[in-house]
């Protein structure tokens, strides 16, 4: 069993709701994601999404694309994003981390180098956004005998066809994506959502976690009560910009990025 | 029935059973191969958006597959083509240019002459068919030059629909009389400040806004680029240029071309020329990509000869990459062919060697602009410039008694004050 299923599996054990933030590597800089990534565990994150940062991220929103030329101006390269699992690992063994991100830079290094540098630097699952299933077996025979687990989206427009196909080549936990539009956008209808994962459930058995627009404890508990848990994506970044912009990264400032992530902790666990 | 008329029925290749077009009928059945089911050229092409778009992707291709099988809707396509666009383009030999370099005659396909000034409309309107069938209410584009977005505010208005078209903010200043011949048919064009506020974002932004509001929308991609199936269906309504220009050169110099050369940004232009000749191995296709200040310097836009396979707004194809995998920032003079992506059916083409991709410099195609103006008394886009700049190097390197057609894609006009300011004037 990969460390990303056992992770889930003893949440879900617990009864309680699995909490995954998304921020992106390298913004502001390398060594404060490292930081980043501690305190987002200490606040009560289960398992961490990794953003790897791209050019041309058309599935996102402008949160998570200022985000992501943030950390492209430091330089930051898929190798960088390897160090920085690599460093967090150093002192955390059992947080899962999912890297999150667009293909073309894993077809600029090959997809073989990807999965090992990946799979040695200590992640745990890998969701490329613009790799729909049926594109996604060449990395998925990488990607399987190194454990790493493969996660797919489903969204409001899946189709039933489509729906049976990822459910197939999926491990870790389900991708929903509560809106159409792209991250940080709201969410309108809570009621649509519910009936989507409930019949999501009759498909698999892995868990469904939700993203897109989730940003404050009232989203997150809506969502959570849906589902197995929630992402929450842009409402970090947003705040974590802060740190670029106040030019701040000592402990308080960092601690004060990711309050929003124990607040819904502590919001899921009331 | 027309002589024209009557040399292309005679030089039509082999046409599915059933669709028995008449004249220069659009039938998109008469294709060299591919893509496959799936959209892929070799190992090009395919499906790579986000799981929103897949569905509004797939219902695409479904709807394509089942129309281009009707041949009404390729009359319908063929009657806005002949009545609203003006079609045929003539071909015009340019004697007097051709004399200049000594060689092979240069013959330009004039698709300047096209309504709304470029080739751009050939592909919108075979677009705006499928999003009346389809029901969608709402249109999107993305443009560069703002040929692309003029000519889906045309037919937008001629159908009724909303238009919203995105625009790199700085393309959005290069090309004020655009926007202003966008707004004046009812469009709304958005600046996109995002990235390096170009063509490149101005895409990505669509596809963000198609992802939103998929219901009741439909997004018109202007080249041969995109998720399949935008490749093949952009190429299939481009190709009646080069079925045009097939039958011309039959009927007017009773052979067919020794070569063919067009520009390459994102490459409907040339697909759409190159397409119907695929199977005359005879004929050798050239497609030429922007130089921008040399392909020495890295500043252009030439990623068939200078760039490497990847996956960029939804296919797999040549970009222009870092090591790092992140896309660049291009430069070329010219604001339609500023795009680090490439049709992948050119990528295809390229790696089996069935046509040849080069590129020619800003300061190149300048000259072929300021020539072919004052020899011949037609001013080009600065896009089609850059395939007239390496017809004249290649012309000369050929006999008097050969001939290029060179895709003349689009008039000068939007251009004159990008090439004033160059010259220093201010018009």
């Amino acid at each position: 069993m990969s460390r990303l299923t056992a992770c889930i599996n003893a949440v879900k054990a617990a009864n309680r709701k699995v909490l995954i933030p998304y921020l992106v590597a390298g913004d502001p800089d390398g060594d404060t994601t490292v930081a980043l990534m501690h305190q987002l565990v200490s606040d009560g994150a289960d398992v961490l999404e990794l953003g790897m940062p791209f050019s041309d991220p058309s599935s996102d929103g402008a949160i998570i694309q200022l985000g992501a030329e943030r950390a492209l101006r430091q330089g930051t390269s898929l190798h960088t994003v390897f160090v920085i699992v690599s460093a967090f690992r150093k002192t955390d063994s059992h947080t899962p981390i999912v890297l999150m991100g667009y293909l073309n830079p894993l077809e600029a290094i090959g997809y073989a180098s990807f999965v090992t540098q990946a799979a040695d630097a200590g992640a745990d699952g890998i969701l490329i956004v613009d790799l729909p299933v049926s594109e996604a077996q060449s990395l998925l025979a990488l990607t399987r005998p190194r454990d790493l687990d493969m996660i797919f989206l489903v969204a409001p427009t899946t189709t039933e066809s489509r729906l049976s196909a990822i459910c197939e080549n999926s491990s870790g936990y389900i991708y929903y994506v509560s809106l159409k539009g792209v991250t940080g956008a709201a969410i309108i209808d809570t009621g649509e959502i519910r009936d989507r994962v409930s019949a999501l459930r009759h498909r698999t058995q892995l868990p469904i976690v939700v993203g897109f627009g989730i940003k404050d404890t009232h989203s997150a508990n809506a969502m959570a009560a849906i589902s197995d848990g929630v992402i929450v994506g842009s409402a970090l970044v947003q705040k974590i910009g802060e740190l670029t912009e106040n030019g701040k990264r000592d402990a308080a400032a960092i601690a004060e990025s990711t309050a929003l992530i124990k607040d819904i902790r502590q919001s899921l666990n009331a | 029935m027309s002589a024209l008329e009557t040399a292309v029925t005679a030089a039509a290749p082999a046409i599915a059973p059933g669709v028995v077009p008449e004249t220069i009928a659009s039938t998109g059945q008469d294709q060299f191969s591919g893509p496959d089911v799936h959209g892929h050229f070799g190992q090009y092409g395919g499906v790579f958006v986000g799981e929103t778009l897949m569905a509004a992707v797939e219902e695409l291709d479904k709807v394509y597959r089942k129309l281009s099988k009707e041949p009404s809707f390729w009359q319908a396509f063929d009657h806005d083509m002949k009545h609203y666009v003006g079609r045929p383009s003539p071909l015009y030999y340019a004697e007097r240019l051709s004399k200049k370099f000594g060689g092979a005659k240069i013959v330009l396909k004039r698709e300047d002459l096209n309504h709304t000034g470029a080739h751009k409309i050939n592909n919108t309107i075979g677009q705006a068919l499928l999003a009346k069938y389809m029901g969608k209410p709402r249109i999107i584009a993305e443009t560069g030059a703002g040929q692309h977005g003029v000519a889906s505010a045309t037919v937008a208005a001629r159908l009724g629909l909303e238009c919203n078209v995105y625009m790199g903010a700085d393309d959005v200043q290069r090309q004020s009389a655009n926007v202003y011949r966008m707004k004046l048919m009812g469009a709304n064009v958005i600046p996109v400040t995002s990235g390096s506020r170009t063509l490149k974002d101005a895409l990505n932004e669509a596809l963000r806004d198609w992802a939103t509001n998929v219901d009741n929308t439909y997004y018109i991609i202007g080249t041969v680029a995109g998720p399949h199936p935008y490749p093949m269906l952009v190429r299939d309504f481009q190709a009646i240029i080069g079925r045009e220009a097939r039958a011309q050169s039959l009927l007017e110099y009773g052979r067919l071309p020794d070569a063919l050369v067009a520009c390459v940004g994102g490459g409907s232009n040339a697909i759409g020329l190159f397409h119907p000749f695929l199977r005359d191995s005879d004929v050798a296709i050239y497609g030429v990509e922007a130089g921008g200040d040399g392909i020495e310097t890295g500043r252009h836009a030439a990623p068939l000869s200078a760039g490497k396979p990847g996956v960029l707004h939804g296919n797999r194809t040549y970009v222009m990459s870092d090591a790092n995998g992140q896309i660049v920032e291009t430069h070329s003079v010219s604001a339609g062919l500023d795009y680090p992506g490439v049709g992948p059916e050119h990528a295809w083409l390229k790696d089996i060697g069935r046509a040849n991709y080069v590129s020619v410099t800003d300061t190149e195609a300048l000259d072929a602009f300021r020539m072919l103006s004052r020899m011949e008394g037609i001013i080009p886009a600065l896009e089609s410039a850059h395939g007239l700049a390496y017809a004249c190097k290649l012309a000369a390197t050929m006999r008097p008694d050969q001939f290029i057609v060179v895709n003349l894609s689009g008039r000068g006009d939007k251009d004159i004050n990008t090439v004033a300011k160059i010259d220093g004037i201010s018009v």
